[in-house]
């Protein structure tokens, strides 16, 4: 299904000739975002601010097209993948910081800031945005709170919709909205939480204000080593149990450290079955006080080699290959894909178990790279796209392991938000109910079903919840 | 339609992450994937794997790659993204239809920048239409800088070390960095001679090669090599050691017989030590990294330190000091409108530092930084890290 030459042409008249792209060859570049999902927009729209994207819109709601909001394409859920077709809303354009107040420590942005260019600008106040996901450098705010993304720091700090305090959207009509405000109690009845996470399904997202907070006066960090993931994941249980919430817990596994260490030589130990990464901030005092405390629970759950990072070059290397850990997995195999769920952190032993007794009836190397302070997984089950038939067998393994979360009474998603990936499953932990009102807020602010239709909820349309064979690598797969 | 120099398993790599992106110079600009390194390196694999067809539209996106590597230095999954850029325009020359500027381009640099002669005799002609005030009339002839005596080897080939002799190094004159910047090589010398460096000048050595190749003529590169190779052949030296960024990392990529020996000047110095400064200047400097020292041979913080220790010298950062100026060889002459947008967004950042003189390592990214001032009428300075670390050495006394 292509776009109407037509409804090209009106586009063009509203953002400028050179931002529309409908040339098929080139559309075939943005049908992809991080996940393994995969499908070609009809038309990529590059707007310049909030004015255009509302013409687009309302264009877009005149011929009933798809609406597809798209930031850097980081996602890893496939929730910017123009699964209906459509036009693909390239928010890129929009990357001016509009506004930063150092007194009242917020910062008005539009949607294509990169997060870290924000913290950036930031530091020269002394500020900074606290929403760290590992893609910050090159993923969008706009994105973050499509998404309501993580990050290791949000263990301490809170998801992005803690620091969204309001935001200006463009419904499904067209029409422009500012919601909530300037405090950060959201008063009234909360739009703004509504928004935050619907990942593009209920508006796109023309500009947001966020909180940001003072740079601590002091940073710990530390490097522990533990013989099992076993071990790890019980000093993590037990650091928490004793009241203690760091900024920050990552666990990676063997295979991760392997694969980290060959990039950034950040010193992480590769004969270790699993390191932790501990992050303690704050006045000087209770860095220290806190980092003792923390040394003594994991030396007494088997943690050894620990090593705090005595300068912050040091410690920037350590969370470079915390935060690069994903993309360093190609080292090992050129595909993967890359689990979300959450479990309570007392069954992480459990769960890390299951999740590797599935990877080796698979036969299928799994690596495990995650925020461990809030039992968030993410198990990453790699795989080479050239051997015959394994797209079939990642995916039996992946919703395998998401079985097992829920299982352990766990959650779909920490983060990475439920997209094309997961709306399949999303009646194994909401009822009927639950589902219905989530439509019921859909069918109100977007009555047509324009904005990121196939996503989130389960599609009635679709005969297979199976993604191979049907779209992204699944076409890849065919070169071989 | 063949794509055989482009590698399978170096396309493979690429995981499709997105980390790169914002790292692009030509994304952060255009805000679109298909001018991504994450976009071109999906786009050359679909040619090479036949599923997209080769159309000269698309090869506009190759084209418009800086060959920066700003990508490279950030990929966690060490996407080889230099051999690819290469291979690929290399493949792409063979399938794609002639066209007047790549032709003259090519021309250019097999004809004229190969051949040291020819070029020196182009330089002159160049100094003569400077002094009459011709060159204004064409945009490349407005971007250079005002050519003096161009840059020679002492008598003999060789320059002696000042004090104790402790290490022989040969030095790379190159192509056009002894006519456009002689004054940048008398300080890069003067500076190893202060090391305690013998310095030898390879007599017969050309052009490395490195525009050639950053070019997809990787034919032409491959006979530069050869030749080169030949001259270094039977001559003791520690080192090579490069001052220009492009010609250090061709020839750590290109020249596997030099393996280990090549060395930008800021790495050697940084590892044989300079003497004490004797002359403290008081100036705020800022460093723009030259791609292919940062990210193609990773070197950052040596360049860094020696500025640092100068006495009297304050370093102030760039908030994107490892992002391309635009110059990138000769992709401001062929993507004049691109290159403009990227030293747009370089001359907002290096204003802002408000220092008085701004230093890299490269001579197109001298040449691309002084033309983004002047647009600006700004009066900060651009001079080679050799030259603005010389100035902690007072001059010999008669």
């Amino acid at each position: 299904m292509s776009m109407q030459p037509q409804v090209v042409a009106e586009l063009r008249s509203v953002v400028g000739r050179d931002h529309v792209i409908d040339g098929a060859n080139d559309l075939r570049i943005f049908a992809r975002d991080a996940s393994i999902e995969g499908a070609m927009p009809d038309a990529v729209v590059l707007p310049a601010n909030s004015a255009e994207v509302a013409a687009v819109v309302r264009l877009a709601a005149k011929h009933r097209v798809p609406v597809v909001p798209r930031g850097a394409g980081t996602g890893l859920s496939g929730g910017a993948v123009t699964i209906r077709g459509g036009i693909a809303l390239q928010m890129t354009r929009m990357r001016r910081i509009l506004e930063i107040d150092p007194v009242g420590q917020t910062a008005l942005v539009e949607p294509g800031v990169v997060n870290q260019e924000l913290s950036l600008a930031a530091a020269s106040h002394g500020l900074f945005y606290a929403p760290d996901p590992s893609s910050q450098k090159a993923c969008t705010i706009g994105g973050n709170a499509a998404e309501n993304s993580g990050g290791p720091h949000c263990l301490y700090y809170g998801v992005t919709t803690n620091h969204v305090l309001g935001m200006e959207v463009v419904f499904a009509d067209g029409s422009v909205h500012w919601v909530s405000g300037d405090t950060p109690d959201r008063i009234g009845l909360d739009l703004c939480g509504i928004l935050v996470g619907s990942e593009g399904t209920l508006c796109t997202i023309t500009k947001v204000k966020v909180r940001l907070l003072r740079q601590p006066p002091t940073v710990a960090t530390m490097l522990a080593a533990f013989p099992t993931v076993e071990s790890a994941s019980h000093a993590v249980s037990a650091v928490i149990a004793r009241g203690i919430v760091p900024a920050a817990l990552e666990m990676m596994d063997q295979v991760t450290v392997g694969a980290v260490e060959a990039h950034y030589h950040a010193g992480y130990p590769t004969d270790a079955g699993a390191v932790l990464l501990v992050e303690v901030d704050g006045i000087a005092e209770s860095t220290r006080e806190l980092m003792s405390a923390i040394r003594e629970v994991l030396a007494a759950n088997e943690g050894y080699a620990m090593r705090e990072a005595k300068t912050p070059a040091e410690r920037e290397l350590l969370w470079a290959g915390r935060k690069g850990a994903i993309g360093a997995l190609g080292r090992i195999k050129p595909n993967y894909y890359l689990h979300d769920g959450v479990v309570p952190r007392t069954k992480l032993p459990q769960i890390l178990s299951a999740v590797g007794e599935i990877g080796e009836h698979y036969k299928l190397p799994v690596a495990n790279v995650f925020h461990a302070g809030d039992g968030n997984l993410h198990p990453n089950i790699l795989f080479d796209l050239r051997d015959h038939g394994v797209l079939d067998q990642v995916e039996s393994a992946g919703e395998e392991m998401l079985r097992a979360v829920i299982e352990f009474g766990g959650a779909l998603s920490g983060e990475h938000g439920i997209g094309l990936e997961k709306s399949a499953f999303m009646p194994w932990v909401f009822s009927p109910d639950d589902l219905y009102v989530m439509h019921q807020v859909k069918d109100v602010l977007d009555p047509d079903g324009i904005m990121n239709p196939g996503k989130v909820f389960p599609d009635p349309d679709r005969k297979r919840a199976r993604l191979a064979g049907r779209t992204g690598l699944a076409i890849e797969a065919k070169w071989w | 339609m063949a794509f055989d120099l482009l590698k399978d398993d170096d396309l493979a790599t690429c995981v499709h992450c997105g980390l790169c992106l914002d790292a692009c110079p030509t994304f952060r600009v255009t805000g679109l994937e298909t001018e991504s390194p994450r976009g071109r390196i999906q786009l050359m694999t679909e040619w090479k794997r036949g599923s997209l067809p080769f159309t000269e539209e698309q090869a506009r996106h190759i084209d418009l790659c800086l060959g920066c590597r700003t990508c490279e230095a950030v990929c966690p999954s060490g996407v080889p993204y230099g051999r690819i850029i290469e291979a690929g325009r290399a493949d792409m020359e063979r399938a794609r239809r002639p066209a007047t500027k790549r032709w003259l381009a090519r021309t250019a640099l097999r004809q004229l920048v190969s051949h040291p002669t020819r070029l020196r005799a182009f330089g002159a002609m160049t100094r003569m239409a400077q002094t009459v005030g011709v060159t204004g009339a064409v945009r490349s002839g407005r971007q250079l800088p005002r050519l003096r005596a161009p840059f020679r080897a002492p008598q003999g080939d060789v320059a002696p070390a000042i004090g104790e002799r402790r290490h022989r190094v040969a030095f790379l004159v190159g192509c056009v960095m002894p006519i456009l910047y002689p004054q940048s090589h008398e300080a890069a010398v003067r500076l190893l001679q202060l090391a305690g460096c013998e310095v030898w000048f390879p007599p017969g050595e050309r052009c490395c090669g490195a525009l050639l190749a950053h070019n997809g003529d990787l034919d032409g590169a491959a006979l530069l090599r050869d030749a080169n190779t030949s001259v270094y052949a039977g001559e003791q030296f520690d080192a090579l050691v490069v001052d220009s960024a492009g010609c250090g990392a061709h020839l750590k990529d290109f020249y596997p017989e030099l393996k280990g020996r090549v060395k930008d000047l800021t790495e050697w110095l940084a590892e044989v030590g300079l003497p004490p400064a004797n002359n403290e200047v008081k100036l705020r400097v800022t460093y723009q990294d030259a791609c292919h020292l940062a990210h193609a041979q990773r070197i950052r913080k040596q360049p860094r330190d020696l500025i640092r220790a100068m006495p009297g010298v304050e370093l102030v950062e760039m908030r994107h000091p490892e992002i391309c100026c635009g110059a990138a060889g000769l992709y401001s002459t062929l993507e004049p409108s691109m290159s403009a947008r990227i030293l747009k967004e370089k001359m907002d950042d290096m204003l802002g530092t408000r220092a008085e003189i701004v230093v890299t390592a490269n001579p197109g990214c001298q040449m691309q930084l002084a033309t983004g001032i002047r647009s600006r009428g700004s009066n900060m300075n651009v001079e080679h890290v050799a030259e603005l670390l010389l100035r902690a050495y007072s001059a010999p006394s008669p």
